[in-house]
Formats: structure tokens, C-alpha cells, sequence
């Protein structure tokens, strides 16, 4: 175990996959709920309502789904006009 | 040798922490990063809502909003994370 990178060690190598997995969770969570609380969030009460609640649930969803769609027409428009990967690839 | 000196000192292995040791600490760490990301933007969606024009002091309906703005921010984490672990969990289960 002397002299070896930490890279080397299995056991802190898959502990880094790990945590660094959690850590991308936790960002979105962060950014979720900060963009959410825009659109949901008018005066706040003494306790989340159903309605408020049903827009945060909602809100995560298409968040998501916003997130899929513009990898997947990203991945079309590459793949097809090519044009894209043109501008990038320099 | 004293009680925090101890932590960092050179083991048999020639100054290497253990791993475990190594593991917890990072774990605290991102514990405590977390807990200020979320402090941070807490404070600046309350400051939002509840401040109106900044007086010479924080009055008690700015406090008591402040104190029910800081609730509703926790409870509004809490369904993110639900909600997105959810997701999460039916898009491995189509893979």
C-alpha cells in the first residue's frame, strides 16, 4: 500500500464513483429547486399546499424531460446535417 | 502527539492516511458543502420574498416570513429529491 496513487487504491476509486454520483444528485436537487421555486413558489405559507406541491413534482418531470429532448434533437441534428459537429470540431 | 496532531501523523506505512479515515472525512466535507449550498440559496429566495425595501432593521413580519419561507424552501428540497430519485429509479428500471 506505500507509494501507490489513490487512483490505484479499488477502494477509494469506487468510493470516488460513488460520492462524485451523489455529488451530481445533489447539484441538480440545488438548481432544481431554486428554478422551481420561481415558477411554483408565490407567498409562502405555513405549509406546502397540494397545488404547490403538485407544481414541484411537476416542474422536476418536464425539467427532466427538457433535459432528454434536447440531448435526443441534438443527437438527430448531429447525426443527419452534420453541421453542428462541423463548428464544434476546430 | 496531542489529540489532533494524532489524526495526521505518519502511520507504520510511512505517512499514507488509511483509506477509511481518508473516505470519512471527504464525506464531511461534501456534508458541509452541501448544507452551504443550500443555506446560500435558501437565503437568497427568502431575501427575495420577504424583504421588501430594507428598513434599519428586519421587523417581526419579516422574521416570521423569513422563519415560514425557510420551512417551505426545506419541504420544497425535499419533494425535488423525491421526486427526481423517483424518476430516477423508473428510467434504470427501462434500461
Amino acid at each position: 500500500m506505500d507509494g501507490q496513487a489513490a487512483t490505484a487504491d479499488p477502494q477509494l476509486q469506487h468510493f470516488i464513483e460513488i460520492e462524485s454520483q451523489k455529488q451530481r444528485f445533489q447539484q441538480l436537487v440545488h438548481q432544481m429547486t431554486e428554478v422551481c421555486w420561481e415558477k411554483c413558489m408565490d407567498k409562502p405559507g405555513p405549509k406546502l399546499d397540494s397545488r404547490t406541491e403538485t407544481c414541484f413534482v411537476n416542474c422536476v418531470e418536464r425539467f427532466i424531460d427538457t433535459s432528454q429532448f434536447i440531448l435526443n434533437r441534438l443527437e438527430q441534428t448531429q447525426r443527419s446535417r452534420g453541421a453542428f459537429s462541423e463548428t464544434m470540431s476546430d | 502527539m496531542d489529540g489532533f496532531g494524532s489524526d495526521f501523523s505518519a502511520g507504520a506505512s510511512g505517512g499514507k492516511m488509511d483509506p477509511g479515515t481518508i473516505m470519512e472525512q471527504v464525506k464531511v466535507q461534501i456534508a458541509v458543502a452541501n448544507a452551504q449550498e443550500l443555506l446560500q440559496r435558501m437565503t437568497d429566495k427568502c431575501f427575495k420574498k420577504c424583504i421588501g425595501k430594507p428598513g434599519s432593521t428586519l421587523d417581526n413580519s419579516e422574521q416570521k416570513c423569513i422563519a415560514m419561507c425557510m420551512d417551505r424552501y426545506m419541504d420544497a428540497w425535499n419533494t425535488v429529491s423525491r421526486t427526481y430519485n423517483s424518476r430516477l429509479q423508473k428510467e434504470r428500471a427501462h434500461m
